[in-house]
Parts: C-alpha cells; structure tokens; sequence
C-alpha cells in the first residue's frame, strides 16, 4: 500500500485539511469543516452507490441518529465526547446490521423506495419520542464544553476529530476497495445473480457493507451537532441532505475514492459560492439543480469520469 | 363511536385524494418504470395553478380544474422530452436523479417567487352533519371528482386506442414498437398523463387546506407510502392503497396523537414493502 501513489494523495489531502486552517484562521476551519462532512457523507455513500451498486436515498439517517444517539449521551447520560462516538457508532452500526439484512433483500427502485420510508420513519418517531426533546430537539449546555478546555478549544478539537474521521472515510473506501471484500461488492453491483452462483454471500456482504456504511457519518453526525450546539429532527434527518450527498458522489464520479473525496469538497465550495453571491442565492437550488440535471444527462461519469477519458494515466494513479 | 365513524368517513375521503395523487406516480412508473421525484413539485404547481386560476382569474375552483390538468399534461411532456426521455432504460439512479433535478428546479424557483409562506383558496359549500359533527362539504366534493377522475382514467386505459397502447408498451415495449406502436411518443403521452393527474390532485388538496410549494413533498411520500400499499405500476391498485391509508389514518387519529401518524405509516410502508413488494392487491416477489 505504501508503494501506491494514491495512498499518498490521501495522506497529502489529510496534511492539506490540518494545516490549512492553522494558518488561514477561523473562517477557513469553518469552511473545511463543512467541507469535511460532506466528503465523509459521500465517500461512506460511495461503499454503497459506487462499489455495491444499491442507491441508498437515506444515507442521512445514520448521521441524523448519530448525532441524536450521541448528543442524548452527552447532555442527559454526562458522557465524555469520545465515549459519545463510539457508543453512538455501535450503535447505529447494529441497527444499521439489523436493518440491512431486512430491506437489502430489496432490489432496485424498490430499495431506494424502503430508504426513504426509513428515513421518514426515523425522523416522525424521534420527533415524538420525548427523551430525545421531541420536535424541539436538544441542545447542548455549556458546561459539556469545559472538559475540553472550554467552548473555544472544544471547536478546534472537534474540527480535527472530523478531520480524522474523513482520513478513516478515505482508508476504507481505498482498503475496501482493495480487498477481496470490495471484489465481492463489484461483483455484486455488475450481476448479482451471478456473483451468487460463483459463490459471493450476497445477502450478507450487503448487510456488511450497508453496515459499514453507517459508522463515520454516525460518528460525523455527533462531531457535527455537538459543534452546532443544537439537534433538531427536521434538520438532522433532512432528506434532502442525503440527496446532496447522491449530488456530490455523481460530480465527483461514483465507484472511485478519489471521485467522491472531490466531489463533497467541489460542491460545499460550490454551494458556498451560490449562498454568498448576491445575484444567485436565491436561486442556488435552481443553479444546483440544473448542474445535477446536466451531469446525470451528458456526463454519468462525473469529473473522475471525465479526466479518464481525457487522460489515460489518471486511471492509474487515482483510485 | 360517531366520532370514530365521522373520522374513519372524512380518512377515507382524504384517502380517495391521496389515491388520485398516486395513480400519477403508479402510471409514470408502471409504464417506463421511472421513479418520478418531481411527483410532490408537480403536486405543488397544481396547487398554485388553481390559486392563480381562482384568485387571479376570478374563475370558479372546481371549473378551473380541467385548464390545470391541461397545463400539467403539457408540462410533464415537456419535462419528459428535456429530463426524462434520455435516462429511460438507464439505471434507475440515473431517472431518480434526473427527475429529482427537475423537482429541485421547480421548488427553487417556486420559492424564489412566491416564498414559503401560506396560501389559500376561499370556498365555501355546507357540509353534511351527522350528530354533532359535521363532514365538510368542499371533502365530499373533492373526493367525488377524484373517484369520477380515477374511473375516467380506467376508461380510457382499457376502452381507447391510445389506452391500449400505453398499456402495449407498459408490458413490452419492444413488442409494442413491433405492432407499429410510436412507443417514445406513447411514454411522452404517459408521463405527460401521469403529471396531469398529480397537478390535478394537488389543486383538489388546494381546496381543502391552506398551502406552499413545498406542501407537495408531504403529499409525494404518502403517494409513495400508497403506491407501496396497492403495488408499484398498479393504477386500480392505488386508488384502493389511497383509500387504505385515509382509513387508518382515520381510524387512528381518534386515538393517538396526530404526530404519530406518520410514525406508523412509514414503518407500515418499510415493513409492506420488504413482506410483499408487489403490493397488497397482488402475489409475487419485487426484483
């Protein structure tokens, strides 16, 4: 792995995320944060979209009940941040097990239908489930912040706690992809049927990796609430959040790394722009939707897609 | 107990409405077997056409459904000749996000014009007083012109030339083609249909509650929740999920809290939809 070129691009992304900030103050740490999300969010929904080839329209829910799992761990139970993360993880990772094993017998268009029962589930039985603060949510008291040093040092801390869930969202999507795991997947995505005479235990490899899935944008979902200081149901289970995440993987160029990693940087950037500018932020939805429209119509492939055309070395280097 | 019966008579007139609303969604689907995302903007644009129809036009609300139905059908073929027509026997992520680029077109714009604060349509018809409680009148109606809507529909699938085929090429398209059937005009033909039936059915809810554009996203997943109920691509079958699903809300809301509802429906959705993919209505196993 150390003699891949591309095992080295990760490492140089996640150096470039560390340093930046440090040196470019608040305002760049808020916009990579961000950033770092949405990358986490398609590079997990790739292991899913791009290497399986089942559309999960409900990525959302496992960050959304992270972040509610978590948070209710933090402020009703008093646990520590990183007893938090993981506790929220496994979690949502055996849920997301149990789960898989049921609507993963789902192909297709029936499959993304279910994903999206679920994430409308979810979100009406949090928003009535008094424990966790019903519709209102939760939110977070101050004093959660002072065994990190306080409000201040808790921020950077959670930034490069986030930073450190995308470089382990980058070592899986590159190590899955690399095993015999991930072979298993593709084949899968190509011919399920197939792949099952030639002896690949579908059923569980999909739960597996639906599974797997789940566990950093759970992780990022807590990082980001306990960052925002406040979880409320209809933003932590927004749809249309899962949808941007399809948006950014389809830009990038579905079933590669590289293409997912770049697309949630490219369109938080993007979008960030549309938000800002004067003459379109109105209209950024309209903006966002017309570029989607184009790329899934002239360019399926994405940006991935489009310098592997142009060039032929790129196939080699970017994963 | 009259109270149960008034709240399970107006769950199943509500239902009659929320079946119109997914025949658009079950007719797109079972002929081209596209996804349509935009189904809830489509529903939304239908509520607006009949507010500007009926404030701005002066017209009556119930005459000025057939001119919205005809925009929705020149809509939708239009969408379907720029956003659809090239994704149709692609994979399905592909028609899924390509419809819902054109939702998110929609919506963007609705909001930037029109904002997201309420709208309303003034009607006024007695309504029927059973006890002491009493089934609005402007219910009844709406649910009467959805049934007429719906049979209208069965008619024509069944009884006309360009029924046929649309159900021609819904079984088989290249066998259709092989008939002589123009079978890429024939889907235009249908989701144009399939549009105007949901812009119908959003300007019906339109007389019932006040509104925004983004009411329609609420309305698309109850059409997805009864589409579920009476099988994917199954017209008859919606109309019967429609009802369903009035029915237990209405049997319901006498009992829980009105935020529970959805709790129960989407997971009554997930569980449908893994037992028996291919609907309530019918046998068989969803590939």
């Amino acid at each position: 792995m150390l003699k891949k070129p591309f095992f080295w691009i990760m490492v140089a992304t996640v150096i470039a995320f560390v340093v930046m900030p440090i040196f470019g103050g608040i305002g760049v740490r808020e916009s990579l944060f961000l950033a770092a999300v949405y990358m986490i969010l398609a590079l997990n929904l790739n292991l899913m979209i791009g290497y399986t080839g089942y559309v999960n329209f409900g990525s959302i829910v496992f960050f959304g009940l992270g972040g509610t799992l978590g948070i209710y761990a933090i402020t009703v139970m008093g646990w520590p941040l990183w007893a938090a993360l993981i506790g929220a993880a496994v979690v949502v990772a055996l849920l997301a097990l149990l789960l898989g094993l049921g609507i993963l017998r789902l192909r297709g268009a029936y499959f993304a239908l279910a994903t999206i029962g679920v994430v409308e589930a979810t979100k009406s039985f949090v928003s009535n489930f008094d424990p966790f603060g019903g519709s209102t949510g939760m939110y977070i008291s101050f004093s959660s912040y002072k065994p990190l040093g306080g409000p201040r040092e808790a921020l950077w801390i959670v930034y490069f706690l986030v930073i450190a869930v995308l470089a382990a969202s980058l070592l899986l999507g590159y190590m899955i992809k690399r095993s015999r795991f991930g072979l298993g997947l593709f084949a899968i995505r190509e011919d399920e049927d197939a792949a099952m005479v030639l002896g690949v235990k579908a059923p569980l490899f999909k739960a597996i990796i639906y599974s797997v899935s789940s566990i950093l944008p759970a992780m990022a979902g807590v990082l980001f609430f306990f960052k925002n200081g406040v979880i409320q149901p209809d933003q932590a289970f927004e749809l249309t959040l899962s949808i941007e995440a399809i948006v950014m993987l389809m830009l990038g160029g579905q079933g590669t790394v590289f293409g997912a990693a770049l697309g949630g940087f490219a369109y938080e950037q993007f979008r960030g722009y549309l938000l800002t500018s004067a003459t379109f932020s109105n209209f950024h939805l309209v903006i966002a939707g017309a570029l989607l429209l184009l790329i899934v119509l002239f360019a399926p492939g994405g940006l991935t897609g489009w310098l592997h055309e142009r060039w032929s070395l790129t196939r080699r280097v970017l994963e | 107990m009259i109270g149960i019966l008034v709240s399970v008579i107006n769950g199943l007139l509500l239902g009659s409405i929320y079946g119109l609303a997914a025949i658009g969604l079950t007719l797109i689907f079972g002929v081209m077997k596209v996804i349509n995302l935009a189904h809830g903007a489509m529903i939304a644009l239908g509520m607006f056409a009949l507010y500007f129809l009926a404030t701005s036009g002066g017209m009556n609300p119930y005459l000025a459904l057939p001119l919205v139905a005809i925009g929705g059908f020149v809509g939708g073929v239009a969408v379907y000749w720029i956003g659809v027509h090239r994704v149709i026997g692609r994979a399905e992520l592909m028609s899924l996000l390509a419809t819902f680029a054109v939702s998110m077109i929609i919506i963007g714009l609705g909001t930037a014009l029109w904002s997201t604060s309420p709208y309303n349509v003034q009607i006024n018809i007695p309504g029927v007083a059973i006890g002491n409680y009493t089934i609005p009148g402007n219910h009844l109606v709406a649910a009467v012109i959805a049934i007429l809507i719906a049979a209208a529909l069965y008619l024509f699938l069944f009884y006309t030339r360009l029924g046929k085929a649309i159900r021609a090429v819904a079984s088989n398209r290249q066998a259709a083609e092989l008939m002589g059937i123009p079978s890429t005009r024939v889907l235009a033909i249908a989701f144009g249909i399939g549009i105007g039936i949901a812009a119908v059915a959003g300007a019906l809810i339109a007389t019932l509650f006040p509104f925004t554009i983004l009411s329609g996203g609420g309305y698309e997943l109850k059409s997805f929740v009864v589409t579920v109920l009476g099988g994917l691509g199954n017209p008859a079958g919606a109309l019967l999920g429609g009802l369903l699903l009035g029915f237990i809300e209405g049997v319901v809301s006498p009992f829980v809290d009105v935020s529970w509802t959805p709790v129960i429906e989407f997971s009554l959705f997930v569980v449908i939809l893994i037992a028996f993919p291919m609907g309530l209505f019918r046998v068989g196993r969803g590939k």
